[in-house]
């Protein structure tokens, strides 16, 4: 559905030159919902504004639902009037909700549609749709001023789904939101992935917005995808640093100097399964359990666990293959808690 | 001099006022606002950037802005007979004000156009919306209490500039009160017109304010801020995220 292919872009100010993106292939596919992670200033922002153009890439190409928007004429200022008709059926929304404050909601949500040449009559009956669908059917004549930021943020959906997008852009959607209306917007942003179909691309630099809405994941950092993929895929992936980030063991023991620590992670069904007392009663060792969680990700139950066996690394190649047997991940960390290479 | 003596003169030199500013504010407005927006479209990042035709604009409405009235009035005699007809009275005098007022009043545009968020213009753009989208439905109503306020400020500014006109025979109020307070030595009467002035000043400043307080009565901005950001600024959240390197 998004395909970006080698995408750069280049930021040139008084003489200073800016890499914000360094050669990004992205691939969203139709119906997802798929995010983009990273600290501040890796490039995300610059990245989904390449989607649809707000910001002119470099080099590189961006083809949206078959569209390559990289080839449509215009500028950054003034785009062609392709680009224009192709931007209407892409919705965005924004950290600080870009409402008009001379409209009311249902004026705001009338706006995408005025812009299309919808008549007053269509215009009117859309924009109370799309204000029931977001459930604010009673604000329709407030102005934004008087809403609250979760509030806000549910116009600035209606409004961006006015033009019956099949894509969705987000840019840290939540990040100027309280924890519990975060929640209530991201549950919002998954009701509409899976009632409309709609294909989602959204930023944050919130592990939890990745964890709680997302299909799929990308890491950014310094202009470049670090590491991508399905999340599920992502947590079955040994050392992955976005499987670490979603689920966090950190605060765990690091077990004894001479001992081996594993991290086992199991997915869905595996779950199930006694494989600890198995494994113990199988080879006859001691296992230290430093810590365990279970959360679910993407919509499956995933478990994580760091344990201790006597011994080193080499006393315990049968154990762990045993446990890579039952088709759990085990990785093996060093003495100092990271990932052992 | 009497009361009624005074009404007699006060009356034509009051409606003789208010045609001159009146004229002089609805030509400002239909020449200026379109000045200050190009002032605004046409700069970098604008969606018309065109330095040259920016810097040529801008150097023009600079100049009339620091030229003084009276040698405006001076210089601009050939242009006002051509236009009004005459170089005396208040159709003459309505000649000189306008011009002095556009580039002010343009300015004045230029600076309420400027403080419409740039996110709102990137919202209009990411719904497929053009320029004339931009100018028509987003910045224009978005400055619309500003804009008027302008308007109210520049109607201020041509009443003084009337009264200054009427001294070199422009007519209306301050024609008055040269050729009765000073030149005849009525300085009650000067004083009586003066007070009239200050009436009207204040009348229409109240007006201004209670009109852009009801346009701007709208609960707030929509966005968290009104600040010169043309994208998204970081939150302070995002220092938190750390991930392993
Ligand atoms: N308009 C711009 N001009 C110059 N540099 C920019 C501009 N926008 C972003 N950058 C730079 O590009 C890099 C990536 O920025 P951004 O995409 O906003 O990151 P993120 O959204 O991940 O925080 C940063 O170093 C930032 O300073
Ligand atoms: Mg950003």
């Amino acid at each position: 559905m998004i395909t970006t292919k080698d995408l750069t872009k280049v930021y040139r100010t008084r003489g200073r030159e800016v890499t914000a993106l360094a050669g990004v292939d992205l691939h969203v596919r139709e119906g997802e919902v798929y995010g983009v992670v990273g600290t501040s200033g890796a490039g995300k922002s610059t990245l989904i504004r390449c989607v649809n153009m707000l910001e002119r890439p470099s080099s590189g190409t961006v083809t949206v639902d078959g569209v390559e928007l990289t080839a449509l004429p215009g500028t950054e200022q003034r785009a062609g009037a392709e680009l224009r008709a192709a931007r209407r059926r892409i919705g965005m929304v924004f950290q600080h909700f870009n409402l008009l404050s001379s409209r009311t909601v249902q004026q705001n949500v009338e706006l995408p549609l005025e812009i299309i040449g919808l008549d007053r009559g269509q215009r009117r009956r859309k924009a109370g749709e799309l204000l029931e669908l977001v459930g604010l059917a009673d604000k329709a004549r407030s102005y934004p001023g008087q809403l609250s930021g979760g509030q806000k943020q549910r116009v600035g959906i209606a409004r961006a789904l006015a033009g019956d997008p099949k894509v969705l852009l987000s840019d840290e959607a939540t990040s100027a939101l309280d924890p519990e209306t975060t929640r209530s917007i991201l549950a919002l942003l998954r009701d509409l992935n899976q009632q409309l179909g709609l294909t989602v691309l959204l930023i944050t630099h919130e592990m939890d917005v990745i964890k709680s809405v997302c299909d799929s994941a990308a890491l950014m950092r310094g202009g470049r995808v670090v590491e991508e993929g399905k999340l599920t895929d992502l947590l079955a992936t040994e050392n992955s640093q976005l499987a670490r980030e979603l689920f966090p063991l950190g605060e765990f023991g690091h077990g004894h100097r001479g001992n081996t620590v594993l991290e086992i992670t199991f997915q869905g069904d595996t779950s199930a399964r006694p494989f600890v007392s198995q494994l113990a009663r199988t080879y006859q060792i001691d296992i230290n359990i430093l810590g365990a969680a279970v959360e679910t990700i993407a919509g499956r139950m995933v478990g994580r666990m760091r344990v201790e066996l006597p011994g080193g690394h080499r006393d315990n190649v049968v154990p762990i293959g045993f446990l890579r047997e039952q088709g759990l991940q085990v990785d093996v960390l060093d003495e100092k808690g990271g990932a052992a290479a | 001099m009497t009361w009624d003596q005074m009404l007699d003169l006060m009356w034509p030199a009051t409606w003789e006022t208010f045609q001159m500013v009146g004229v002089a504010t609805v030509v400002t407005v239909l020449i200026g606002l379109p000045l200050g927006l190009l002032l605004v479209l046409t700069d970098k990042g604008g969606a018309l950037q065109n330095a040259p035709v920016n810097r040529v604009t801008g150097a023009v409405v600079n100049l009339g802005r620091s030229m003084p009235f009276i040698i405006l009035m001076v210089a601009l005699m050939n242009f006002t007979r051509a236009v009004a007809g005459t170089t005396i009275g208040w159709e003459a005098a309505t000649v000189p004000l306008t011009v002095g007022a556009i580039p002010f009043f343009a300015r004045l545009v230029e600076t309420s156009v400027r403080e419409v968020d740039g996110g709102l213009l990137e919202a209009a753009h990411a719904m497929g919306g053009g320029t004339w989208t931009s100018v028509r439905k987003v910045l224009l109503p978005e400055s619309l209490p500003s804009l008027v306020s302008s308007v109210v400020t520049t109607i201020i500014a041509l009443i003084g500039f009337s009264a200054m006109a009427g001294t070199v025979g422009g007519g209306g109020l301050g024609f008055l009160a040269i050729n009765y307070g000073y030149l005849r030595f009525e300085t009650g009467f000067m004083w009586v017109i003066v007070a009239e002035l200050a009436v009207i000043v204040t009348v229409i400043q109240l007006a201004g304010d209670l009109i852009v307080r009801r346009l701007t009565n709208r609960g707030g901005s929509g966005g968290t801020t009104r600040l010169l950001r043309s994208r998204d600024t970081p939150s302070e959240k995002d220092e938190e995220l750390v991930l392993p390197h």
